[in-house]
C-alpha cells in the first residue's frame, strides 16, 4: 500500500507537455506559469493555480465555497451524474466549476471568479451560474470591478434546461453591474466555447484572451460535420478572434494581472458611489 | 403533405370520410351516420394517442414538417403586419423574421425563427438556424420596439444557432450573448412562445421574456437529444434516452419552473388546425400583455430581474 502511494506521488511530480511530449518537473512548470519551457505551449491550469498567478499574493479570500449542484434531474448517462460530480470534486478540490473570491490584482481590489476546466470541462450548471451571479452581486455590494477568467466547454448537459437558463441569468446580472458603472474584465482561456462563450464571457467591457486559446460558439468538430469539410488553420483561436474584432487584447499569461490592473484603473473613475 | 407513421390511422379514417362525402355528393346518398361514427372513432384514436404522447412522438410532432411556423401564426394572429429586414451591418438573415403589426389593435413587434416548408424553402431559410446577423437584426428590432414603447412577441422554433465558418467569423457567441443582455434590458413587455424546437442558445437568444409559454408538443433543451446522445453516450442510438434524461417537454419545463404556461394544441397537434393553434397562442399573448402593460418600466424590469434571479435557485 505504502509503495503504491509513494509511486503515485513520484509520478505527480512530472508532467508531460501535450504539444511536444517533453516531460517537466511540476516546480519547473509552476515557475514558468505553466507554459512549456521547450515549445511555449500553454498548459490548461486549475482554478487554484490560476488564482495563484493572478491575484496579489495573500489577498484572495474565497466566498460561496460550499455552493454545489444537487442533481435535480437525477441524470444518468453511461455513468450517473452524481458519480461524475464526486470524481470532479476529488480531482479539483472544488464543489463547482467556478471559484469565487475577493482579492487584489495589481493592487486593484476586485471580485475574481475563475472557472476550472478540470471540473466537468468547466461546464456551467445551475450552481455554477448561481456562483457567477453571486460574484457579480459581490462586486456591486463592494463597489469594485469584476474579473471572470473563463475556461469552459459550455452549458452542462446533465442539468438540461436548468443549465441553459444560466446564460440569461448571468447576462441579466451583468446588466445590473453595468447600471452601477462598475467595470467587468473578461479573460478567455483555452477553451471558452458554447453557452459560456455565448453569455457572460463575451460581455466584458474589455475582453482579454491568452494566446492560441480556442474560443467560439460551436465546437470545431460540430462545424466540420455540418459543413462537411475541414477548417482553416488558426480558426477559432484567439488571434483569429482578435482579427475578426471580437476580443480586445491577446495577453501572455504572466502579463494578465498587469493588464487587468490597467483596465480596472482606466475604468475606475466611473464608479458610482 | 407528410404523414408520420403513428398519424397514419388518423389520415386513413379521414380519407374514408372524404370518400363517403364524395359519394354522398355524387350519388345523393345519406351517409351522415357513417361519417359521424368515423369522426367519433378518429377523435378517439387521436385522444388515446395524444393524451400520453411518448417522448419520441413529441419530438416528431415538434419537428413536424407541416407544423405552423412564425409567418403562419403571424397570418392568423397579427393584423397589418409589415416585415422589416436586415441588421444594418452585414445582411438580412432569412432564418429569423421580424416586423410590426397589431394584435387586437395592440401594437406589437414580432420576432421569430422561420423554417421552410420544403427543401427549397428550407435552404432559403437555412432550416431556421440563424447566423449572427439574424440575432443582430433582432437586437435592432428590440431597440426600435423599446424606443416606441411597443411590446415584443417572439416565436421560438430552431434546431439551434448555425454552426458554420461564417457564423464564427462574425461572432455567433457575441451575437447570442448580446441578445441575452439586450433582451433583459429592453423595457417593454416581452412575451415568448416556444412553438416547435427550442434548440439551445440559438433559441434562448430570443426566448428570455417576461412570460414564456410553450406549445403542448414543443420541446426546449440545452442541446438536441441527438447531440447529447453523441457526446454523453458516444453514439447516436440514445437520443430518446437523452431527451428523457434532459427533460425537454413542455410539461417538464413547467415543473422545473422554467416556463410559465403550457399552451394547448388542437386535437392531433398544431399542424392539424393552424387556426385553433393560433387562437390558443393569441389568448396566451393577450393575457400576458394585459398583465404586463399595467406595469411601469421600472416595475417591469424589477419583475424581470426577480424572475431571472430566482429561476433555478429552488434547486440549490
Amino acid at each position: 500500500m505504502s509503495i503504491f502511494r509513494k509511486k503515485k506521488k513520484e509520478e505527480n511530480k512530472w508532467i508531460k507537455c501535450k504539444s511536444c511530449n517533453e516531460t517537466f518537473y511540476v516546480e519547473e512548470l509552476e515557475q514558468n506559469y505553466w507554459i512549456c519551457p521547450k515549445c511555449s505551449n500553454y498548459f490548461r491550469i486549475s482554478a487554484r493555480n490560476r488564482i495563484k498567478i493572478t491575484a496579489d499574493e495573500g489577498t484572495f479570500k474565497e466566498f460561496d465555497k460550499k455552493i454545489t449542484t444537487k442533481d435535480p434531474l437525477e441524470f444518468s448517462d453511461l455513468k450517473p451524474y452524481k458519480e461524475r460530480l464526486k470524481d470532479a470534486e476529488a480531482k479539483t478540490g472544488n464543489k463547482e466549476a467556478v471559484v469565487n473570491g475577493v482579492c487584489e490584482i495589481d493592487s486593484q481590489p476586485c471580485v475574481l471568479s475563475v472557472m476550472d476546466f478540470a471540473f466537468l470541462g468547466g461546464s456551467m450548471g445551475y450552481a455554477t451560474g448561481e456562483k457567477i451571479i453571486r460574484a457579480i452581486e459581490k462586486a456591486i455590494k463592494l463597489k469594485v470591478g469584476l474579473v471572470i477568467i473563463s475556461s469552459s466547454g459550455g452549458a452542462r448537459m446533465q442539468e438540461g434546461i436548468l443549465s441553459l437558463m444560466q446564460m440569461e441569468r448571468a447576462s441579466a446580472a451583468l446588466s445590473m453591474l453595468a447600471k452601477k458603472g462598475l467595470p467587468y474584465i473578461s479573460v478567455l482561456t483555452d477553451p471558452t466555447t458554447g453557452g459560456v462563450a455565448a453569455s457572460f464571457s463575451m460581455l466584458g467591457d474589455v475582453i482579454l484572451a491568452e494566446p492560441n486559446a480556442l474560443i467560439g460558439f460551436a465546437g470545431p468538430r460540430v462545424i466540420e460535420q455540418t459543413i462537411g469539410k475541414g477548417l482553416p488553420e488558426g480558426f477559432q483561436r484567439s488571434e483569429f478572434l482578435l482579427e475578426k474584432g471580437f476580443i480586445d487584447v491577446i495577453v501572455e499569461r504572466k502579463e494578465i494581472p498587469k493588464y487587468i490592473g490597467k483596465f480596472l484603473r482606466y475604468f475606475s473613475e466611473n464608479v458610482k458611489k | 403533405m407528410l404523414v408520420l407513421d403513428f398519424e397514419k390511422p388518423i389520415y386513413e379514417i379521414e380519407e374514408k370520410i372524404d370518400n363517403l362525402k364524395k359519394m354522398a355528393n355524387e350519388q345523393g346518398i345519406d351517409v351522415m351516420d357513417e361519417i359521424y361514427a368515423l369522426e367519433k372513432k378518429k377523435n378517439e384514436i387521436i385522444k388515446n394517442e395524444f393524451e400520453n404522447l411518448s417522448i419520441d412522438k413529441i419530438i416528431k410532432i415538434a419537428r413536424h414538417p407541416n407544423r405552423p411556423y412564425t409567418l403562419d401564426y403571424v397570418k392568423y394572429i397579427v393584423e397589418d403586419f409589415t416585415e422589416v429586414h436586415g441588421d444594418r451591418s452585414f445582411r438580412d438573415d432569412k432564418a429569423i423574421v421580424t416586423g410590426f403589426g397589431y394584435i387586437d389593435s395592440q401594437k406589437v413587434a414580432v420576432i421569430g425563427h422561420q423554417k421552410g416548408k420544403n427543401t427549397k424553402d428550407n435552404l432559403y431559410r437555412n432550416f431556421g438556424m440563424a447566423n449572427p446577423e439574424g440575432y443582430r437584426k433582432t437586437q435592432r428590432v428590440m431597440k426600435l420596439a423599446e424606443k416606441f414603447n411597443i411590446p415584443i412577441v417572439t416565436f421560438v422554433d430552431t434546431p439551434g444557432a448555425y454552426p458554420g465558418i461564417g457564423a464564427e467569423e462574425r461572432g455567433q457567441s457575441e451575437a447570442i450573448a448580446r441578445n441575452l443582455y439586450t433582451m433583459f434590458e429592453t423595457a417593454v413587455p416581452i412575451i415568448v412562445v416556444v412553438t416547435g424546437e427550442g434548440g439551445s442558445g440559438g433559441a434562448l437568444a430570443i426566448a428570455s421574456g417576461d412570460k414564456i409559454g410553450m406549445l403542448e408538443f414543443s420541446i426546449y433543451g440545452v442541446i438536441s437529444p441527438e447531440g447529447c446522445s453523441s457526446i454523453l453516450w458516444r453514439d447516436t442510438e440514445h437520443s430518446i434516452e437523452a431527451a428523457k434524461a434532459m427533460r425537454v417537454t413542455a410539461k417538464d419545463l413547467l415543473e422545473l419552473g422554467v416556463i410559465d404556461e403550457i399552451i394547448k394544441e388542437p386535437l392531433g397537434g398544431a399542424h392539424r388546425d393552424y387556426l385553433q393553434a393560433s387562437e390558443n397562442i393569441k389568448e396566451f399573448i393577450n393575457k400576458g400583455l394585459s398583465e404586463l402593460k399595467a406595469l411601469s418600466k421600472k416595475k417591469l424590469i424589477e419583475r424581470r430581474w426577480k424572475k431571472w434571479r430566482e429561476m433555478t435557485t429552488k434547486f440549490l
